[in-house]
């Protein structure tokens, strides 16, 4: 499922892994931004030719912006089965990386594409690959941490049993790892594979378009046409960047992640065939057909060999049988060793920030992240207020609900940028206040994950409990609260962890907005944020990254991790 | 099979196996200074309730453990790590489910380096063997239980073992298909179709040790000990009616629920000591109740024999026996050479309405089960009367493993909720005294 939430029943409370691995996740940033500054020509701009708002061009760039987002995806599937497997195996390497990944994939990673756009351009001077990568790399953060969760948890909660007969028959670490453990692990990572590529997108669009103080980016692609657009003012544009990904999300959706699920429902461990048969037309031709078939199966047979080819791992496990005084002895060194990189790493970012800035500013972002904190939450509440009925209406419909659900994740890669033209106008026009107006484009794009984890929730609601209320003559205010918002919290919650990280990493940027040359801003750290991006100043995003990392890590685990562990301990039917 | 010369094949010397807790302290043994032979040619049954070890010394035997003390030898080798000469059927079948049955019995030959042409022969004279021909291309989820234990056995056949480890292989599956699939075994056996020497099972179910097995050993629980070493001398095929094989049944039965005090005065010492200590299974309060109107009424009339009433309530002893204890340990009914009979208590409590039970139960509880009063006795030291669960929870740690622990403070819940001698909140994970009024 969404690994947003994966270590949910592990702990809720922050603890010192945590602190350890928040500090040297920004200590990282900090030496990025410290390296950029000791360049001290400015980047030059990528020669790429700038982006046509040409009709004919749309479907260049969906095929660039594509192959950018399977690149990012290809470097997170590589990212997954090495670091995940590593935290799986490995007992101290697990004590680091797991926290790692537990902020990573809780703070806003669109605030550090300053950072490693910066970074990646200075590898590449004078080049559009540096650009390129940044470009990747954004996607890739926005891709890899919940798809390196899922496959660790499934390393994690391989059956027993299974492992036993792997034993039992003496497979080797790589025998094993491509018989058992990639298996059993496929279904929940193809599952977080197609949810990080519907968020991709939104990374896209932030990624292909940016400026970072003097340097300006531009990468043909549909997320610079929208931005583009957006620039123009231009409606019909923004319509046709809609459509066309609109019909590249259908192709790869199709052509791909369709016959991917279907082919991989065999991997499901269960008892019984279930009843929903996945099917896919793409792979039903390939499956009919002579002459692919005879091209495919060799290959198979070919990867198969290959998965039984008796390579053995390092062991990085001891044996059962170490004396427990030693390894206690070396334990105690690894974690001395981690909290002095992490304590160095911490002063490294103290004394970064603090060279520009003083306590007022700590202060006053912290303000700034407070009244983000308040819409986010606000905006939530509203969402559920709105969608939860309907999507409760709408899943215990099945019919509607199977048309309905996939319309909704559908939706959920629609980035929110889209949306600025519509926003600026209305508040250019009706003299809105922003600081309220403005709030709405952060739950635009990640209210959907409410709407279709709530449907799932409410289809899966067992018929006997309905016809039990009904018999009962259980109605209204009592039928929500007694009946069906228990049953669906556990659904209901998995949608909304989601769409809260995802509105903390809207918020950079919903709260500041440009349509033709007008520019809207919302109080809040997310255009705090943006702000200090387009002036590149460094000390001031770090410092409002930071805080708001704090924030959104604090928030998870007082809030939602507690909520969370709770529904999965009382209400799971 | 039995003109092979008779030798040891299989040798447990001295096992003892003690887990140790995530803090690293070493907790009640589970294992405790085991030894045991098999010759060549025999099936050994090792009986036991569930946490009696058995499934732990297999996994030894398997090289899947390493036991904390002692030493296994298979054909004069000493095993150290998942050993060669054997091959496991497990309880729960353990298929990947994500290969069909061919690639399933494959796995094992073509991960060690069988070459490809001998591993499809050996496999489909496996499943050639076992009576799976047809399914070669099925997937696991698409066969019924039988079927998949089946490919288990294939799966096991296939790497050519010397022993044949069996871990509770068919009590997975309904009564019908488990007897089938033990008779097809059998003739397996007894034909000598199958390329193994020896085959050890693990099984709690007693009936199913006498008809398989040359031999039968009993484990004792708490730490897991060989308490007897029973040779099955019966010809086959057996017949379960048969008078000889209902006295072995019986005599094991008694074996099983032998009470500790009544043969060794220092053993009744030690269960009193231990007061807390007293591990509890979990069992339902209502089964409890059924037990006693089952033995009160016709044929019983207050005493029961073992076999007979398991059969009647359709109870496998891992539910019958712990039932049974929880009665013994609140003196309402007490077990005698296989039989249970009531206590006068007993008798009575069948008549009661069901406020009466709930109080006899509540005071029996008190007074016979140390970590009720201990719970009741520190609710009323304070001045809360509040108490929460992690207190009694490490308390009971002391003396058993986690899982036990937890075990035991889940039945002394629900014990005190049926006696109403304390509530508990889960929520809070807190005792008290108070019910919703």
């Amino acid at each position: 499922m969404l690994n947003s939430l994966a270590s949910a029943g592990r702990r809720a409370l922050p603890n010192q892994w945590d602190l350890i691995a928040f500090a040297a996740i920004l200590a990282v940033l900090t030496a990025i931004a410290r390296s950029y500054h000791g360049i001290s020509a400015p980047l030059p701009v990528p020669n790429e030719s700038t982006v046509s708002l040409d009709y004919w061009q749309l479907p260049y760039y969906a095929l660039r912006t594509t192959l950018r987002m399977f690149a990012a995806l290809a470097a997170s599937l590589v990212f997954t089965f090495t670091y995940a497997t590593l935290a799986a195996k490995s007992r101290r390497a697990e004590m680091v990386l797991i926290p790692v990944l537990d902020i990573l994939q809780s703070v806003p990673v669109l605030g550090f594409l300053s950072f490693t756009v910066t970074f990646f351009l200075g590898l590449f001077p004078g080049n559009t690959m540096g650009a390129e990568l940044a470009a990747v790399f954004a996607i890739f953060t926005s891709q890899a941490w919940n798809m390196a969760f899922s496959f660790y948890q499934s390393l994690r909660t391989v059956p027993e049993d299974l492992n036993e007969v792997a034993r039992g028959f003496r497979l080797t670490g790589w025998q094993k790892f491509w018989q058992l453990e990639a298996p059993f692990a496929m279904p929940g990572l193809i599952w977080n594979t197609m949810m990080s590529m519907s968020g991709g997108w939104f990374f896209v669009v932030a990624s292909e378009a940016i400026t970072v103080g003097d340097t300006t980016i531009t990468l043909p692609g549909v997320g610079s046409f929208i931005a583009k657009a957006n620039d123009a003012g231009d409606w019909s544009a923004i319509g046709a960047a809609v459509l066309t990904m609109g019909i590249v999300i259908l192709l790869y959706d199709q052509l791909l992640f369709r016959p991917i699920v279907a082919w991989a429902a065999k991997f499901r461990v269960e008892l019984s065939v279930s009843q929903d048969v996945e099917s896919s037309w793409v792979l039903n031709l390939v499956k009919r057909t002579h002459w692919l078939r005879l091209g495919v199966s060799p290959v198979f047979a070919a990867l198969r060999s290959v998965s039984l080819w008796p390579v053995r791992f390092p062991t990085i496990t001891p044996p059962q049988k170490t004396s427990g005084e030693r390894s206690w002895v070396l334990d105690a060194i690894w974690i001395l060793i981690i909290i002095a990189v992490a304590a160095w790493a911490a002063w490294l970012t103290i004394s970064y920030i603090a060279t520009e800035l003083n306590w007022g500013e700590v202060a006053h972002v912290f303000v700034l992240t407070f009244y983000t904190l308040i819409r986010v939450l606000l905006l939530m509440l509203l969402a559920t207020i709105v969608w939860v009925p309907i999507s409760v209406w709408i899943g215990l419909r099945p019919r509607w609900a199977e048309a309905i659900q996939p319309i909704a994740q559908f939706l959920a890669a629609f980035p929110v940028n889209l949306l600025f033209g519509a926003a600026v106008s209305l508040v250019l026009v009706f003299n809105l206040n922003p600081n309220i107006w403005l709030s709405f484009l952060i739950v635009f794009g990640t209210q959907w994950y409410i709407v279709f984890n709530t449907i799932g929730g409410a289809a899966a609601f067992p018929n006997d409990l309905r016809e039990a209320a009904a018999n009962f003559g259980i109605r209204g205010w009592r039928w929500w609260t007694q009946v069906i918002i228990p049953a669906i919290a556990p659904y209901y919650l998995t949608g909304a962890i989601t769409a809260s990280g995802g509105s903390w990493n809207a918020s950079i940027v919903a709260e500041y907005v440009k349509w033709k040359d007008h520019t809207v801003v919302a109080q809040g750290v997310g255009s705090y944020i943006a702000q200090a991006t387009d002036k590149g100043d460094f000390p001031r995003i770090v410092l409002g990254v930071a805080m708001m990392s704090l924030f959104v890590t604090l928030f998870n685990r007082l809030f939602w991790r507690r909520l969370y562990a709770y529904a999965e301990r009382r209400l799971r039917l | 099979m039995l003109d092979t010369a008779v030798t040891t094949i299989l040798d447990v010397d001295k096992v003892s196996q003690v887990f140790s807790t995530g803090s690293g302290e070493l907790r009640a043994p589970v294992l405790s200074d085991v030894s045991m032979r098999m010759k060549t040619g025999e099936i050994v049954a090792l009986l036991g309730r569930s946490g009696s070890g058995k499934s732990t010394l297999l996994r030894i035997i398997a090289g899947l453990t390493r036991p904390t003390e002692g030493t296994v030898k298979i054909g004069g080798e000493p095993v150290d790590g998942p050993a060669k000469e054997v091959a496991m059927v497990f309880q729960s079948f353990a298929l990947f489910p994500w290969l069909d049955v061919l690639d399933n019995v494959e796995i094992g030959p073509r991960s060690n380096g069988v070459s490809h042409d001998e591993t499809r022969k050996r496999a489909l004279k496996a499943i050639d063997t076992i009576g799976l021909d047809g399914f070669e291309s099925a997937y696991p989820k698409e066969l019924s239980g039988g079927m998949r234990q089946r490919v288990g056995f294939a799966r096991a056949l296939v790497m050519q073992p010397k022993i044949l480890l069996m871990d509770e292989p068919f009590s997975a599956l309904d009564v019908l298909t488990a007897e089938t699939l033990r008779t097809d075994l059998l003739d397996l056996w007894q034909e000598g179709r199958m390329p193994i020497k020896a085959i050890l099972m693990v099984t709690h179910n007693i009936e199913e040790a006498v008809l398989m097995a040359d031999r039968i050993l009993v484990l004792s629980s708490n730490p897991g000990r060989i308490a007897s070493d029973i040779p099955v001398t019966l010809p086959h095929p057996r017949d379960r009616l048969d008078n000889d094989f209902r006295a072995l049944v019986d005599k094991i039965y008694a074996l099983m629920t032998q009470r500790p005090d009544t043969t060794k005065p220092a053993a009744r010492e030690a269960a009193t000591a231990i007061g807390l200590g007293l591990a509890l299974p979990r069992v339902s309060t209502n089964s409890l109740a059924g037990m006693l109107e089952e033995i009160a009424a016709p044929p019983y009339n207050g005493k029961a024999d073992l076999p007979h009433l398991a059969d009647s309530i359709q109870l496998e002893i891992d539910d019958l026996f712990p039932l049974g204890e929880t009665l013994q340990l609140l003196r309402l009914a007490e077990f005698e050479e296989g039989d249970i009979k009531l206590t006068p208590l007993g008798l009575r409590f069948v008549d009661m309405d069901v406020d009466q039970r709930k109080k006899v139960f509540g005071d029996q509880v008190l007074a016979h089960i140390p970590l009720a009063s201990h719970i009741k006795r520190v609710l009323d030291e304070r001045p809360t009367h509040r108490a929460p669960a992690t207190r009694f929870r490490e308390e009971l740690e002391d003396y058993m493993s986690e899982d036990y622990a937890e075990r035991t403070l889940r039945a002394i819940i629900n014990l005190g909720r049926y006696g109403e001698l304390f509530a508990y909140d889960e929520n809070s994970q807190t005792f008290s005294y108070e019910n919703p009024q």
